[in-house]
């Protein structure tokens, strides 16, 4: 360390230090990129395109287009890919073929392929049809449980509590999701606490991630790390994902200060599909080709081929005949 | 000094102490640093008028121009890009330099910069009241080449001679560096040659030195790199960002350079303005969507966010074309 009167001098100076040093500054620097201090080093993709994505969709799509997107996504090295939705075809048409969709695809070795199970029935029939991994569905704003799924937040959690003690004896685990963890379209702003407590019930009862939605893209890096603040003091980091959706643009931003506040998963919908029913025309999910570009471009691992998946959204896209919601499909698709 | 310490503390831990420093590591990844350090203000640059209506296909008459900036100048923005001085036979979209200058309503408060290449357009902008100007340079030689048909090395040349003109007059110039986070041509460029040309602008005179992700390439890694680089020779309150959405990056890119001090950024009513690199593609990012992301942060802008949104509405209008604000597409439909 040199002398007393060097080493005095070095801890005043951080200049002189280096200059003294001049291996020192790269060495910091490297340091720094090497512990990559604020980011995971893997972040896992949960892709929503299949069930969030279509279900939001005004046209319904044939059984056999919705295969072979999952099929072609499942090519691409997402890790998750959330298939169906087993819910009442009267309250969701878009997914009335839920079991022809599940058997019908191709399940790839080390994907996940979980599916929505709102109820026992929903559960029953879900594992009928080959289901491994089920997801249910909490509301942090009683007023959206009420209209969305026609009873209270207590009731759900009691009906999801039926599903998860079913599960646990099937072995399949469960994945918990808090819709309005950010806002809802009916209460405005959600208080943290509720959604903290709705997580926390959720996680207790058998589940083990959660994934909070800010289901109408209200969100911004402010409200998001509020909540997550809140969030992370009853549930570990390591067992939470980030749903958001990019209404108001604040997508990325939202999920890059859940990323510095160490969550690792990132739920997203191919071609950003899925519109908004709350705010018509406008946008809802965030495309998955956006988030890895940002992903990869920070030096974060996915096991995500990004060309892949830009195919794959090309090709709803083109059954849907619209546009693609993602940026960087628009872009790349462009590019002189 | 806490990296070296850090550094320091890693190789003489033992298995005891090593848990104690994860869970402190975890700590301080865990919320410090995206909740703090945050400015309590932002200056918005607005450059709709100038850099978003030189990138719209469609040519917009003078009169709509001048309402346009009023608009904007009644939403409270701080600065506000009005035109550039650059040849018509260049930039035909800017013909009406003078008469926009002349036509505007110069809100007291408000700063209206125009863009000045070279000292035939800062004496033309003087003239016609200017009293803010902005110069362009690079960080890539392609780039540079092609754009303005000069190497970096003599731009900066041309751009002594409006610094000393500027300096004269009493007129504060702004510097521009584009392609900060990729370029067209040459695809990455380096941080070290951003901080070259910046640190010269700032050197030359410049009051506040923009940096353009000219292409929108830069995800916040890139970002914060770069950023860290020119940092490194220009001050933080010198330095604002200008990024573009064509890869939706955009707001994330601000968010990062906010956390590291940033305090200006730069952005234009509507995300006017396309990528002339990726047709069809969005360009600048939307200045309501940056707005709404600082609000919801608890950063002051001085801007009202519903009237801002008026003036968005009114050029996309008579541009007959839709917004690229995600905010404006989803608070009318609501």
């Amino acid at each position: 360390m040199g002398n007393v009167p060097t080493t005095v001098k070095h801890c005043l100076s951080y200049e002189q230090l280096v200059q003294d040093y001049p291996w020192l500054r790269r060495w910091l620097l490297e340091e720094k990129t090497i512990t990559g201090h604020e980011y995971p080093q893997f972040v896992k993709i949960v892709e929503v395109g299949p069930r969030d994505g279509l279900q939001n969709e005004k046209e319904i799509v044939p059984t056999g287009v919705k295969i072979q997107l999952i099929d072609m996504l499942s090519g691409t090295g997402l890790p998750v890919i959330e298939a169906t939705s087993f819910v009442s075809s009267k309250w969701v048409p878009q997914m009335a073929d839920h079991s022809d969709v599940l058997k019908g695809i191709q399940k790839v070795p080390y994907v996940q392929y979980p599916v929505l199970t709102p109820n026992m029935q929903g559960f029953q029939d879900a594992v009928a049809a080959g289901a491994t991994e089920v997801a249910v569905f909490g509301s942090a704003s009683e007023t959206f449980s009420k209209k969305n799924i026609n009873c209270s937040i207590d009731e759900s959690m009691l009906r999801f509590q039926e599903v998860i003690n079913t599960a646990k004896v099937h072995q399949i685990p469960v994945r918990g999701y808090v819709s309005c963890a950010l806002g809802c379209p009916h209460e405005g702003n959600i208080d943290p606490c509720k959604v903290t407590q709705v997580a926390k019930r959720l996680y207790d009862m058998g589940c083990y991630e959660i994934s909070l939605g800010d289901t109408i893209g209200v969100g911004t890096p402010g409200s998001m790390y509020k909540m997550l603040q809140s969030v992370m003091k009853e549930v570990p980091c390591s067992a939470l994902a980030v749903h958001c959706h990019d209404t108001y643009g604040q997508a990325l931003a939202n999920i890059l200060v859940a990323l510095q506040m160490g969550v690792c998963v990132v739920d997203s919908a191919v071609a950003g599909l899925g519109g908004c029913p709350y705010a018509q025309g406008s946008s809802g999910n965030v495309s998955t080709e956006d988030v890895l570009y940002m992903l990869h471009g920070m030096g974060i691992e996915t096991g995500v081929d990004l060309p892949k998946v830009i195919e794959a959204g090309d090709f709803i896209c083109k059954a849907l005949c619209r546009k693609t919601n993602s940026k960087v499909a628009q872009a790349l698709s462009r590019t002189l | 000094m806490a990296a070296v310490m850090r550094l320091v503390k890693r190789s003489t831990l033992t298995a005891a102490m090593g848990q104690q420093y994860l869970a402190l590591s975890s700590a301080a990844k865990a919320g410090i640093r995206p909740g703090q350090a945050l400015p309590e203000k932002v200056k918005i640059v607005e450059v709709g008028p100038r850099d978003g209506l030189q990138n719209e296909k469609t040519i917009v008459p003078t009169e709509t121009k001048i309402n346009l900036i009023d608009m904007l100048s009644a939403s409270g923005l701080p600065v506000i890009e009005a035109t550039s001085f650059v040849s018509p036979k260049w930039v035909p979209q800017m013909a009406d330099q003078v008469e926009v200058m002349k036509g505007i309503c110069k809100k007291p408060g408000v700063s209206y910069p125009v863009l000045t290449p070279n000292l035939k357009g800062f004496q033309a902008a003087v003239k016609a009241g200017a009293s803010e100007v902005a110069i362009f340079g690079a960080a890539s030689e392609l780039f540079s080449k092609k754009n303005i048909n000069c190497s970096v090395d003599e731009s900066l040349q041309r751009f002594e001679e409006v610094m000393k003109a500027a300096k004269e007059a009493g007129v504060p110039v702004r510097g521009y560096v584009s392609c900060v986070l990729g370029c067209p041509y040459e695809g990455k460029v380096e941080p070290e040659k951003v901080a070259h040309v910046a640190k010269r602008l700032y050197s030359m005179g410049c009051y506040e030195i923009s940096l353009g992700d000219t292409i929108g390439v830069g995800t916040p890694g890139s970002m914060s790199e770069m950023l860290e680089a020119v940092c490194r020779d220009v001050p933080v309150s010198a330095l604002a960002v200008h990024c573009h959405d064509t890869y939706g990056q955009a707001l994330a890119n601000i968010l990062v350079a906010l956390q590291k001090g940033i305090s200006v950024v730069d952005s234009s009513v509507a995300g006017l303005g396309g990528c002339p690199y990726a047709q069809g593609a969005s360009g600048n990012v939307a200045t309501e969507d940056v707005v709404y992301m600082l609000h919801g942060l608890g950063i002051q802008t001085g801007v009202d966010l519903p009237k801002l949104m008026d003036a968005g509405a009114f050029i996309c209008r008579t541009l007959n074309r839709k917004t690229n604000s995600k905010v404006a597409q989803a608070t009318c439909k609501l």
